[in-house]
């Protein structure tokens, strides 16, 4: 339970009792759908990457599903999203289709940016997502400002500013949570920050990052309110997320979760060699999968049938398929757009 | 109408106009509220304006340049000081990472209208840490606007046109030249990017510059005339991200002579381009090599004797002028 001035006690990781949101069945079900497609997203472009399809960079979620299908079930349009380079579900969740996420993955001129940002910076504006950003930590600041802004055109709507665990430990984390802490006292900051702590920032452990390992806890020097969560766990991240963005949009002051999850991928699509965990490890987590874990939930509760799961599933692959054979069979950007977007008003308007 | 007014206040008048026609328009920056601005630009203005929209930053460079990309982002008009410009190192990841790239990145999804503004350069004895021009770090990047204004009149119309452009414009005010007058347009003078300024019209050698060098290449161009008869055309660049290409190749094609002056080092700065231009673009005009007039390739020193040798001098931009006349042997 929180502690009485509502902040969380170190260590304690867990849903509250209180305020738990109604999550029907079929509620449930369509977000056990949602994250089987991005599940099945992130592996079809993993192989395209190994294929050579997909250039740069590319990060993807595996394992870590569960926290941006909680988080961003709380969304209300016209609300802002902001995150790092591992951003594909978040772009997918607001609502992009596949086919324009991959397209953008494949550089061609039907993807989410046009072929401009690639896989690290997805950005869909009208439907609230405010990029992803490829300088750890880099984004966090923006973020900030994005919430200073909607409280300033005197709006009710806040910002979910997602940030990795390694992002934590950089001066830009450190200068933006003091401003929000700063707005927030005159409730001009509703940002709700939420770390998607997957134990590693590349091949380096939180153990070996950072010399307090309690990351929401840090944002008591900032006079953020915070709490953790289980984010291998749907229903404690929803619980969390609509009571903690609520919270926020109320009150217009900056609130932190910290999310324990597992990065069961790679961190990047080109490592193969993983010398920084056991496979033993991995495994472990793999257990907690918070895929397997909603469909465990589903089944015994019998709202849905293992005829069913399959059928998501195929549904899922065929979705995806899809989406690979639009990003293939796109054009690449023409020649002229490099020179466009370098400044806003030319060329345009 | 026109008023005698110092640039300081210039750059206020413009600030104030901008924020009275426009709400999206806020001020932010380190103790540029109740302090009253380390300079003095925004003096006034907390009491104006109140803290949402006069905010005091606290010391975090990066912090508050990230935070007011964001606030543009989202279609405000965040003017930020940075005390100066020196401290832009610590928010360079912000506005070089994001405001510069963000539109681009983003498949013209988004728009950064962002001033950032504050002193630029030497000439007042600060040393190493505090004396720095930033024209041609923040001139090499794309996305960018980089304006540097000399005259209070250009100071307030250039204001004018940086806060209602819908890019980020990196706006290099004439530090040392704060408590300088002149002659201030009344109302709405904004001055358009990518024009120069023919300080003084002349047809015997170009002088280019910007910024503060400026006043330095007209008193160099009266020297000229006193004591070689030479009569010395002075182009104000104004703006060096647009870029007035023309103007400086009209000038030369009637002088055929040009000097290139810059505050900063030598390598890969502003006079190389300028010099690069002029041999693009006028090359069969030239009757000698263009000449460059910049700082010296150390850090800035203290003592002012050394400060003094150690950025462009009146004497240094005359000899200039004459040796792209051939009046006198390198
Ligand atoms: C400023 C900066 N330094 C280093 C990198 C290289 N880099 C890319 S991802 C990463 C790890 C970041 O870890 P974390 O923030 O926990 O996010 P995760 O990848 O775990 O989602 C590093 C070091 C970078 N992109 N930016």
């Amino acid at each position: 339970m929180p502690a009485k001035d509502g902040r969380s006690e170190n260590g304690d990781v867990g849903a509250r009792g209180e305020g738990a949101v109604a999550t029907t069945p079929e509620n449930l079900a369509e977000l056990y759908q949602k994250m089987v497609l991005i599940r099945a997203f992130e592996d079809a472009c993993q192989r395209a990457f190994r294929q050579g399809k997909i250039g740069g960079y590319l990060h993807v979620y595996t394992g870590e599903e569960a926290v941006a299908t909680g988080f961003l079930d709380a969304y209300r349009e016209g609300d802002r999203v902001i995150t790092a380079y591992r951003d594909h579900p978040h772009a997918l969740l607001l609502g992009a289709s596949p086919g324009e996420v991959m397209a953008e993955l494949y550089g061609k001129r039907t993807g989410l940016v046009k072929g401009k940002g690639g896989s690290m910076h997805l950005f869909d504006v009208k439907r609230g997502l405010m990029g992803g950003y490829g300088i750890v930590g880099g984004h966090i600041p923006v973020g900030v400002g994005l919430a200073y802004a909607l409280k300033y055109q005197n709006t009710d709507h806040i910002v979910q500013l997602f940030l990795g665990d390694g992002a934590i430990n950089q001066g830009a984390f450190h200068e933006a949570a003091n401003l929000a802490g700063l707005w927030g006292k005159d409730e001009m900051c509703p940002c709700l920050f939420i770390i998607e702590n997957n134990q590693y920032g590349m091949g380096t452990s939180v153990e070996r990052a950072t010399a307090m390992t309690d990351l929401a806890a840090k944002f008591d020097s900032y006079a953020i309110e915070h709490e953790k969560v289980d984010g291998m766990d749907l229903l404690a991240v929803l619980e969390c997320a609509h009571r903690a963005t609520e919270r926020v949009r109320e009150s217009g002051r900056p609130y932190a979760v910290e999310a324990i999850t597992y990065r069961i991928a790679p961190h990047g699509a080109a490592d193969f060699l993983e010398k920084y965990r056991t496979k033993e490890e991995v495994e472990k987590w793999r257990e907690r999968d918070p895929i397997g874990m909603v469909e465990k939930r589903l089944l015994d509760s019998g709202d849905l049938d293992e005829e069913r799961i399959e059928e998501i599933k195929q549904e899922a692959k065929r979705e995806v398929e899809e989406a690979v054979r639009f990003a293939e069979e796109s054009e690449e950007p023409p020649a002229e757009e490099l020179y466009t977007d370098v400044y806003a008003g030319e060329g345009e308007e | 109408m026109a008023e005698t007014k110092t640039y300081r206040e210039a750059l206020r008048e413009a600030m104030v106009h901008e924020m009275d026609r426009d709400e999206s328009v806020i001020l932010m920056g380190e103790d540029i509220g109740v302090y009253g601005g380390t300079h003095l630009i925004t003096d006034g203005l907390y009491d104006k304006y109140g803290p949402r929209r006069v905010i005091d930053t606290p010391i975090s460079e990066n912090g508050f340049t990230g935070a007011a990309v964001g606030m543009a982002m989202m279609g405000m008009r965040p003017v930020v000081e940075m005390m100066t410009w020196n401290f832009s190192f610590l928010a360079a990841d912000q506005i070089i990472q994001n405001a510069a790239k963000v539109r681009y990145f983003s498949g013209g999804q988004v728009k950064v209208p962002l001033v950032i503004r504050g002193p630029n350069g030497g000439g007042v004895q600060l040393s190493a840490q505090h004396t720095h021009s930033l024209e041609s770090f923040y001139g090499h990047f794309p996305g960018l606007k980089v304006v540097a204004p000399v005259t209070p009149n250009d100071a307030k119309g250039m204001m004018l046109t940086a806060i209602r452009d819908d890019n980020c414009v990196i706006f290099l005010e004439a530090g040392a030249l704060y408590g300088t007058k002149g002659e201030v347009e009344e109302g709405d003078n904004a001055v358009p990017f990518g024009k120069a300024r023919i300080a003084r019209e002349g047809s015997d050698v170009t002088l280019i510059a910007y910024g503060r060098q400026v006043n330095l290449c007209l008193r160099a161009a009266e020297t000229l005339e006193e004591e070689d008869g030479v009569d010395a055309e002075v182009i104000d660049l104004r703006s060096l991200r647009p870029f007035d290409e023309d103007a400086i190749v009209e000038s030369v094609k009637k002088t055929h002579r040009a000097v290139a002056v810059e505050e900063q080092w030598r390598w890969f700065g502003v006079a190389s381009e300028v010099a690069a231009i002029i041999q693009e673009k006028a090359f069969d005009y030239l009757d000698a090599p263009v000449e460059r007039v910049s700082g010296a390739e150390t850090p800035a020193p203290y003592a002012r004797n050394l400060e003094l040798l150690a950025f462009p001098s009146e004497k240094e931009v005359a000899n200039a002028a004459r040796w792209a006349l051939y009046m006198e042997e390198k």
